[in-house]
């Protein structure tokens, strides 16, 4: 046996044993670590907080007190600790690794930006402090909407919305109180094929029926079929750019003249606007309302999912539609909240119930003064370059579904796994025993099998390098037969492919005591 | 710039990979006139430069903890403890995306199964979801998720409904063809609120909306009105804006609520001028399908293990598109692992203390005010919050008593400028609220009356 310097043996000892046929008395393997539920851990006498107990208690809450057992336990500070930060490490973050997840936009999350969220002038003012006392919070307000409207050369722009979904709902009712006052709201709403799923839902939500334009063997809108779909009751066409295909749509301006000669109005999805962030501007483009995702074009952390912002931009036409409240100036450089319509107001409304996600703001504020306007140009360049980068280099062992250049994402469909019995599924999970997060699958919907990979600007060449290696293993290692790695797969992560039809078939969406289940 | 990896070097060899000899060529599908516009805007700045910036604008902002504190109105200055942001700025938590891919998202997915039954069990309801964007928006969810069970349109509105939730649900709703009935704000008359709610209930109600604790801290018993509601088939809903309350007053599942829709700031989430909050969200059994926004389920691996999924998708946008229940996409996810980290930490002694003490320090506040001649508190119950009537605008009250570092509450007409209630102030008192916060209050409000 080889000995180190102090004289310990420089390998294992136990020769050809069978790990896996040792019983665990505890359930745990070594740091794979099993962690019960907090109702399977926790009593309801435990508590991890230091509680007061109120001397001579008499509730004046109308004889509505609340007895038998709420049903929550408690678990002691540490125990807390301990259980969330054991379930903290079976997830995956951008923090461990690539994270390419397609129109997702992964990037690094700055922690200046946390840190600037907790300062208390920000994180510990309540919404309805007079504004007096939040002229800096209004005033941030403020630059954030400057940086917006100036990156996408727009005149107004609403801060309100809570997400993308919430944005492109804000966006869409604009539209739609724009129609209304002139006396003809429409039926219709254009949403190309390759849409994400919240465009119809948001057109439905808004009272739209939707129609589908379908995309042209380039990737793009098909221009021609979506001219021939307009007409006068087509309310708005819903486009996003760049595309979920990663392409940028070079007809846009086309389209927006189209668009507007039918006398309706053309949504931007911006969900892929760190492709053109100082490369282009919507405005110059002929969008009448485009929303950000802050949570990703602006870095602010998608916290396994959520929360978001969702801003939107809005032409001339759109902006006095925009809802309440927003920040206006007060006389004698003061800052105040417009909140209630006053008589001539035309907005449609109020979309939450206060001012936005103020906390994003700030992240989303810290992430663009630390770029300025040369770094986020910079950071644009470099999610197009590494996406191209990735394209080019797998463009020999995978099948790129359109001709590039592609702009921050690389779609890829599932050809090249033609008759391997290899599926999208499979490729996805055995990427998760290369210790990454798969790309999005399955999406868009207008090539088979999509793969759609999305590196952003976060990634080092290295590893991108890295990355690639192993797409390219997976691929060669599928195409050759050696498919065993692929059916079982992921085979390191926490858990093994779960089953989602069983969770369908009959939901238990709650712990329930064994006892009363 | 400290953000960006790639160094000319690399960005040269990746152009070379590619065969394109200048950046530009990858955006060759860009109008050429519009691409590299003139954009003015600041150079990037240091880490030191950019903290210099912003805690400049953050030091023009009077902070909560600063002054005696008692703004409240949907939402609410508790104490949170270390552990939460601790455990919520961990990476894995911090960075990761919605839980699509299970096996390497247990983690997220564990706590939410948790958080869906926290919430069910505070509410008194069988089911809750993974959350919604914050109390207003699950309002408004609420009605229109009512709308699809009952097939009815019309929805009433109680007065004493958050006036701010009232416009979100107005404005979430008026391109459909649902019918709101909104009913008038009686903060001085509970009882006739709610007895106006009752009687506007017909065969053609979809479902009723009530605040409880109401927007001026009233304690309601709906059970009355859950049973006029069911007998004309249409859904309770209730709206609570302050969950601590639950660890005190009975739940509105015990009141006989079809949907509880919450704000969920109070427990572990900060003030944040107003976001990011929690929508709750929580029902029946029954009613699940049609339920809006995501649902994280139990279900087992292929080695037979306990495992969590997100389940019941076909209800939502990705899958059903304009079909879907709701077009939610991101919800509150970090705001709701906020929320469950710090319900385990007070567990069941630890919510019903921190309820009793925002009770009893709110009622010491209502003794001091209504010792203070001219005051006149209008709750007989309350929660951890009360309306006063004082004998001046409030608006100007709270103006003058700002500018003296005291943040006396929420005006009524900064909620609802058109109800005519100007002389109407709601306070809240929470468990950061001391005595000497209170005498402070109270000795400013003498003087500025």
């Amino acid at each position: 046996m080889s000995m180190n310097n102090q004289g310990r043996p420089t390998a294992a000892t136990g020769g050809n044993v069978n790990p896996d046929a040792f019983e665990s008395f505890s359930g745990h393997r070594g740091l794979r670590l099993a962690e019960p539920l907090i109702f399977e851990l926790g009593g309801a006498d435990t508590c991890g907080v230091d509680v007061t107990e109120v001397e001579g208690f008499e509730p004046t809450i109308a004889g509505l007190e609340r007895g038998g057992e709420i049903g929550c336990p408690g678990l002691s500070e540490p125990d807390t600790m301990r259980h969330y930060t054991r379930l903290s490490r079976l997830n995956y973050g951008i923090d461990m690794g690539v994270f390419p997840l397609g129109s997702c936009t992964m990037k690094h999350n700055p922690r200046l930006n946390e840190k600037m969220a907790r300062v208390p002038g920000f994180g510990d003012i309540h919404p309805l402090q007079p504004t007096s006392t939040v002229q800096g919070a209004l005033e941030l307000m403020n630059e954030l909407s400057h940086w917006l409207m100036t990156l996408t050369n727009m005149p107004a722009v609403a801060l309100s919305p809570k997400a993308g979904a919430h944005g492109e709902l804000c966006g869409v009712m604009a539209i739609r109180a724009a129609l209304e006052a002139r006396g003809d709201a429409r039926e219709i709403i254009l949403c190309p094929e390759s849409a994400h799923g919240t465009n119809p839902a948001t057109a439905a939500f808004c009272g739209y029926k939707v129609k589908s334009i379908p995309a042209q063997a380039d990737g793009r809108v098909n221009v021609a079929a979506l001219k021939e779909a307009l007409n006068d009751t087509v309310a708005a066409v819903m486009v996003t750019n760049p595309n979920t295909c990663g392409l940028f749509e070079t007809e846009v301006k086309d389209i927006a003249d189209a668009v507007h000669a039918a006398g309706a109005f053309f949504y931007c999805d911006g969900a892929n606007f760190t492709a053109i962030m100082g490369k282009a501007r919507p405005g110059d483009l002929g969008v009448d309302a485009m929303h950000f995702n802050l949570h990703k074009t602006f870095s602010t952390p998608h916290g396994g999912g959520g929360p978001g912002s969702g801003p939107v931009v809005f032409s001339e036409a759109l902006k006095d539609y925009a809802p309440l409240p927003y920040v206006k100036a007060d006389g004698d450089s003061k800052l105040a909240l417009h909140e209630w319509p006053s008589e001539d107001d035309t907005t449609f409304g109020r979309l939450t119930a206060f001012q936005g996600q103020m906390g994003m703001y700030v992240r989303a504020l810290s992430y663009m003064l630390s770029h300025g306007g040369d770094g986020l140009k910079q950071a644009a360049e470099d999610a197009v370059l590494s996406a191209n980068y990735i394209y080019a280099c797998l463009q020999d062992v995978m099948s790129a579904s359109f001709e590039g250049p592609v702009m921050h994402e690389a779609l890829f469909d599932d050809r090249f796994l033609k008759d391997t019995g290899v599926t999208t599924l499979d490729f996805a999970k055995a990427m998760i025993d290369e210790g990454y997060h798969p790309m999005t699958m399955y999406f868009p919907l207008v090539v088979h099998g999509a793969m759609l990979i999305e590196p952003t600007e976060s990634e080092s060449k290295y590893n991108l390098d890295q990355f690639i290696r192993s797409m390219r293993g997976l691929a060669e290692t599928a195409k050759s037969g050696q498919t065993d790695r692929f059916e079982g797969a992921p085979y390191f992560a926490p858990r093994k492919r779960l089953d989602e039809t069983l969770a369908a078939r009959s939901p238990i969406l709650r712990f329930t005591k064994p006892e009363e289940a | 710039m400290r953000y960006l990896p790639l160094t000319d070097a690399d960005r040269a060899e990746m152009r070379e990979k590619i065969g394109v000899s200048h950046i530009d060529e990858l955006f060759k599908d860009v109008p050429s006139a519009d691409l590299n516009p003139e954009i003015d805007l600041p150079r990037h700045k240091s880490e030191m430069e950019v903290e210099r910036h912003m805690t400049r604008l953050a030091s023009k902002n009077m902070a909560a903890g600063s002054v005696p504190f008692f703004v409240g109105a949907g939402a609410y200055k508790h104490h949170v403890p270390s552990t939460v942001d601790h455990i919520i700025q961990r990476g894995e938590f911090l960075t990761a995306y919605t839980p699509y891919q299970p096996e390497i998202a247990q983690g997220t997915l564990q706590y939410i199964f948790e958080f869906q039954t926290q919430v069910a069990q505070l509410t008194g309801m069988d089911v809750a979801n993974a959350s919604m964007y914050d109390g207003s928006t699950a309002t408004a969810e609420a009605v229109m998720m009512a709308r699809r069970v009952t097939r009815k349109k019309r929805a009433i509105l109680a007065g004493g409904l958050h006036p701010h939730y009232r416009a979100v649900v107005e404005t979430t709703t008026q391109f459909t063809d649902d019918e709101v009935v909104r009913l008038t704000a009686q903060p001085a008359d509970p009882e006739a609120e709610l007895k106006a709610l009752s009687d506007a209930i017909d065969d053609t109600t979809s479902c009723v909306v009530v605040q409880n604790p109401t927007i001026a801290g009233h304690v309601l018993d709906l059970r009355a009105l859950a049973e006029k509601a069911h007998a004309h088939k249409a859904l309770l809903i209730v709206a609570v804006t302050e969950v601590v309350s639950l660890g005190l007053v009975m739940s509105p599942g015990e009141m006989g609520a079809d949907i509880v829709v919450g704000e969920g700031q109070s427990i572990g989430n900060g003030l944040n001028y107003g976001g990011p909050y929690l929508g709750l969200f929580a029902t029946n059994q029954k009613y699940v399908r049609q339920m809006p926004g995501r649902l994280c389920g139990e279900t087992v691996d292929a080695d037979g293990e306990r495992g969590f999924v997100l389940t019941l998708s076909t209800r939502e946008q990705h899958i059903r598109r304009e079909k879907a229940t709701s077009n939610i996409c991101t919800n509150s996810g970090l705001c709701s692992l906020a929320f469950t980290v710090h319900m385990t930490l007070l567990g069941e002694k630890g919510i019903r203390s921190l309820a009793k003490v925002n009770h009893k320090i709110t009622q010491d506040l209502k003794g001091a005010l209504s010792a203070i001649e001219g005051v006149e508190v209008l709750n007989d119950s309350f929660f951890n919050e009360i309306t006063v009537r004082l004998p001046k605008n409030a608006n100007d009250v709270v103006e003058t008593l700002a500018a003296q570092g005291v943040l006396a509450g929420v005006p009524f007409s900064r909620l609802d400028p058109k109800a005519g209630l100007d002389d109407l102030l709601i306070l809240a008192a929470t468990e950061v609220v001391t005595a000497e916060d209170i005498d402070a209050l109270a000795t400013a409000l003498r003087e500025a009356i």
